[in-house]
């Protein structure tokens, strides 16, 4: 290991061993083995700070953590896992660059807004002409890993927002004015669930906001971040901080509980004391999940909804941006809704950005321990708060054979239902 | 470890993912919540008694040490395995949960969550009172073997006070059954109660039969404020004499409490010297009349300010501040070295004076804070174990913190254990004759000292370290 690199080994002292973190961490709880657990990690990383294990070793463990950092929420004596975690993924992705096609992705697809059109359009239009049921029936989709495949079957109807639909910049308030916000879309989010940020605008309009939509913004960073890609993460910050700075908003809104866990620690990608740092403080304050500002709102409710509803919150909702009852409060206030709590409700459902992509069966472990869970409730509705876990929860229902009974929502499509948004 | 080894254990365990063996897996289970980093040569998870004895045969065979492990969450290193060997780790082993609630029973298999009995238990109105603060991560396996305490001790005792009966494996790879399932039972020698705290050294525990209690209707807490800490020590027994059990009764010192209100301003004064937490369960008639009486008692003798909680959320709120110690201290310095040296209820104030004495004599950073109701005091030191020579300090002052307990007539361990941090004031408390027939019993039990060896007992020459210098 290179001496210059510096892993957050500091850091791991706070760490007491006490073990509080492990019926939390969700792949110790499907491995039930210590080094699969955050104080398992912690301990790995501070060895190979001290050069006592080889990067080899590690390795596994450290990729196979979610990120969830439902281990931070539970920890009594104040650990910054996720730095910990982190640095230890920026030195395995420097010392052990991973395959092409994950780079590609992750560095040409997603910040790349032609790229996504495109893709999304193409998918779009496979989907609308029934090229993908036609592939699904000849078998095709046997061709690409099973990951891939579970990941199709679940993707929505993609239908892009096309300019024209969106020509509006500036969405005025329905009623007094209260604040203006700039709606921050993201890349997958605004490519597979464009109408949930289209409804998201509208319920924010509701509530007495008015909201912009700059065309300027671009990929949050944070599956790159996740992936141990620091340099690449910080453009895209600089870039996000640079074009929001451009405007005065009260707030920067979005509906993604990913993004906004990665915009709201823009900070911590630059060096303290420096330029950067104050300015990604500045943004990151202003920089809300869409259900702080609807809960402290009245929303006119006007449709009753009498199902049974489970929320599986989002990790960086629950966990780094520590929105905990805001979506709660919000689905009770829905008039006709049986709320219902479940076991382990706040662990994660394994989606953690391409984690079920690239570590498809551990990510059904933790996936199928939390549908047992969530089943439990009987709900009809499961509502989410990010798209990954939006599309996980789909896998799981599909995967339990309850796709005719389930129905799984963002928490904007129910919200929207109650105004009767459409 | 030699492959042959290796080779049967896979036999017996035919499970890969059961058996651990890379560099990653035995780092991770070199460490528990004490100081000692020793990595095993194996891991094994098993599942069943017969594994278990399957596991001992092969140790027997091949004279390999075997320690027993729960979910690491011990104080004292009792899982560490200091000569290396086989770790067996229990964790995985959580079928059984059974509450038979006409026999006030609960029969559990070793790694069953603590706190998973009593939530069980609830369900049929009962209730299993030792509440160790680890019990929602550790295991009915650990807190047996170290025979774990809790808030709740002043009132309903510790581990081995609800333990009826076990299934053991004997360091020969035997399956024995000690006690039984009735409350009552004086046949032949109590081996339930002489393996419970053993801490693996005697036998393999596989499975308990565990006493339940009726489940108290309700609670109630009070906070109570002292400006002088010599006086909250009294106060704890003049609660207790004056007819009132509290089923916890927490004290926080100065130093806690200004460390938490720096954390969190909860809005505690910080200029008092003592905070004691009460909590009485029972009757909620019974818990109001008692709850006034607590109060009247405390002003006598000269509290400053109770306050009685008079909603669930208010008994939450009271408790938050017993409850942010821990994060409010550790951030001063890294390292935390809890205690729990007990001494007899009457000499409290008197420990408290002699802890403000160790503090100031070796110059470490001390807070006291624990269950002050049974005279088990949590002595907190904050250090950084990064730095030596303050470590050396802290080594010199737990010393004389448990000469200090056991002076006043006290013990070592009120709720940990002994494990491998406290064996060399084993003698000090035991005497030598009483630590030799306690010897006498480990080599009657287990020969060739396969079972958890390092703990208890003392190596020759064996001294107190925090450090692996």
């Amino acid at each position: 290991m290179s001496k210059s690199y510096r892993l957050a080994y500091e850091e791991t002292f706070a760490c007491v061993q006490c073990g509080y973190c492990l019926p939390k961490c969700p792949t110790y709880e499907t491995t039930g083995v210590e080094t699969q657990s955050p104080r398992g990690r912690i301990n790995l990383v501070k060895l190979l700070a001290e050069e006592k294990i080889s990067i080899d070793s590690a390795a596994s463990s450290i990729e196979l953590c979610l990120g969830c950092r439902a281990c931070e929420t539970a920890c009594p004596t104040n650990v910054q896992y996720g730095t910990i975690l982190q640095s230890a993924k920026e030195l395995i992705t420097k010392e052990m660059p991973s395959s092409k096609m994950e780079l590609l992705l992750l560095e040409k697809g997603l910040p790349n807004k032609k790229w996504q059109k495109a893709a999304g359009r193409g998918l779009e239009i496979a989907q609308k002409t029934g090229m993908v049921s036609l592939a699904r029936k000849a078998g095709i989709m046997r061709v690409f890993p099973e990951s891939i495949q579970a990941m199709e079957s679940i993707a929505p109807m993609i239908k892009m927002p096309k300019k024209k639909e969106r020509k509006y910049r500036v969405l005025p308030p329905i009623g007094k004015k209260t604040y203006t916000v700039g709606f921050f879309v993201g890349c997958i989010m605004d490519m597979m669930f464009s109408k949930i940020n289209d409804d998201s605008m509208k319920l924010l309009q509701l509530a007495g906001y008015e909201v912009t939509l700059i065309e300027e913004q671009t990929c949050c960073g944070a599956l790159l971040h996740h992936s141990g890609k620091k340099r690449e993460t910080i453009a895209l910050a600089k870039k996000n901080i640079a074009v929001f700075e451009k405007y005065d908003f009260d707030f920067i809104i979005n509906s993604i509980g990913g993004c906004g866990a990665m915009l709201v620690e823009y900070p911590e990608l630059f060096d303290e004391h420096s330029e950067w740092h104050s300015r990604a403080e500045k943004f990151a304050l202003r920089c809300k999940d869409i259900s702080v500002l609807l809960a402290e709102s009245s929303l006119p409710f006007t449709k009753e909804i009498r199902k049974v509803v489970a929320y599986q919150p989002s990790c960086h909702l629950r966990h780094v941006q520590k929105v905990i009852d805001e979506p709660h409060q919000l689905i009770k206030k829905i008039p006709g809704i049986d709320y219902r709590t479940f076991e382990k409700q706040d662990m994660c459902c394994g989606s953690a950005g391409i984690y079920n992509v690239v570590h498809y069966n551990e990510a059904m472990e933790v996936l199928d321990q939390k549908m047992t869970h969530i089943e439990k409730v009987e709900p009809d509705i499961i509502v989410t708060s990010n798209p990954g876990c939006h599309l996980q929860m789909k896998l799981g229902v599909e995967r339990e054979g309850k796709t005719e009974k389930i129905k799984v929502v963002h928490i904007v499509e129910l919200l929207a239902e109650a105004c009767e948004i459409y | 470890m030699h492959a042959e080894i290796e080779k049967e254990i896979r036999q017996v365990i035919n499970n890969k993912r059961r058996v651990l063996t890379n560099e990653a897996d035995l780092a991770s289970y070199s460490y528990d919540a004490s100081f000692g980093v020793f990595p095993p040569d194996v891991v094994v998870q098993p599942t069943s008694t017969n594994e278990v004895v399957g596991i001992v045969k092969v140790a027997n065979k091949h004279k390999t040490p075997i320690y027993p492990r729960g979910k690491g969450t011990s104080l004292s290193g009792g899982p560490l395995p200091v000569h290396g060997g086989i770790v067996l780790d229990f964790s995985k082993w959580t079928d059984t949960l059974i509450i038979e609630p006409d026999d006030l029973v609960a029969i559990v298999s070793p790694g069953v969550i603590t706190a998973d009995i009593n939530k069980m238990a609830n369900k049929f109105g009962l209730m299993y009172p030792p509440d160790p603060s680890s019990s929602h991560v550790s295991t009915i396996g650990g807190n047996l073997s170290e025979n774990a305490g809790g808030p709740r001790g002043l009132k309903y005792g510790v581990t081995k006070d609800y333990v009826l009966g076990l299934e053991v494996v004997t360091a020969d790879g035997e399956v024995i059954q000690t006690g039984g399932r009735t409350v009552k039972n004086v046949t032949g020698y109590d081996l339930t109660k002489l393996i419970v705290g053993s801490e693996g050294t005697l036998g393999i525990i596989t499975k308990a039969i565990l006493q339940l209690i009726p489940k108290p209707q309700s609670t109630g807490t009070l906070m109570v404020l002292f400006d002088d800490l010599f006086i909250a020590g009294k106060a704890i027994s003049s609660i207790l004499t004056g007819g009132i059990l509290p089923s916890k009764l927490e004290i926080m010192d100065q130093a806690s409490v200004v460390a938490v209100e720096q954390f969190d301003p909860l809005g505690l004064p910080t200029d008092i010297e003592a905070l004691l937490l009460i909590e009485l369960d029972g009757h909620p008639a019974a818990i109001e009349a008692e709850a006034k009486r607590v109060k009247e008692i405390c002003l006598e003798i000269g509290a400053i300010k109770v306050k009685t909680a008079e909603t669930k959320e208010e008994e939450a709120e009271l408790w938050k501040a017993r409850k942010l110690v821990s994060p409010a201290i550790v951030r001063k310095k890294p390292t935390k070295i809890s205690e729990d040296a007990t001494v007899p209820r009457s000499r409290i104030p008197e420990m408290f004076q002699r802890l403000k004495e160790i503090r100031d004599k070796y110059n470490i950073d001390l807070v006291v804070f624990g269950h002050a109701g049974d005279g088990n005091l949590h002595p907190n030191i904050i250090a950084d174990k990064r730095n030596i020579e303050e470590m050396k300090r802290v080594e010199k002052a737990v010393e004389e913190i448990f000469k200090a307990a056991l002076e006043m007539g006290g013990t070592l361990s009120g709720e940990h254990g002994i494990g491998m941090m406290k064996t060399p004031f084993m003698e000090m408390e035991l005497g030598t004759t009483g630590l030799y027939m306690m010897k006498r019993i480990k080599e009657a039990w287990d020969p060739h000292n396969l079972l958890n060896p390092g703990k208890m007992f003392p190596d020759p020459g064996q001294r107190f370290a925090l450090t692996n210098e």
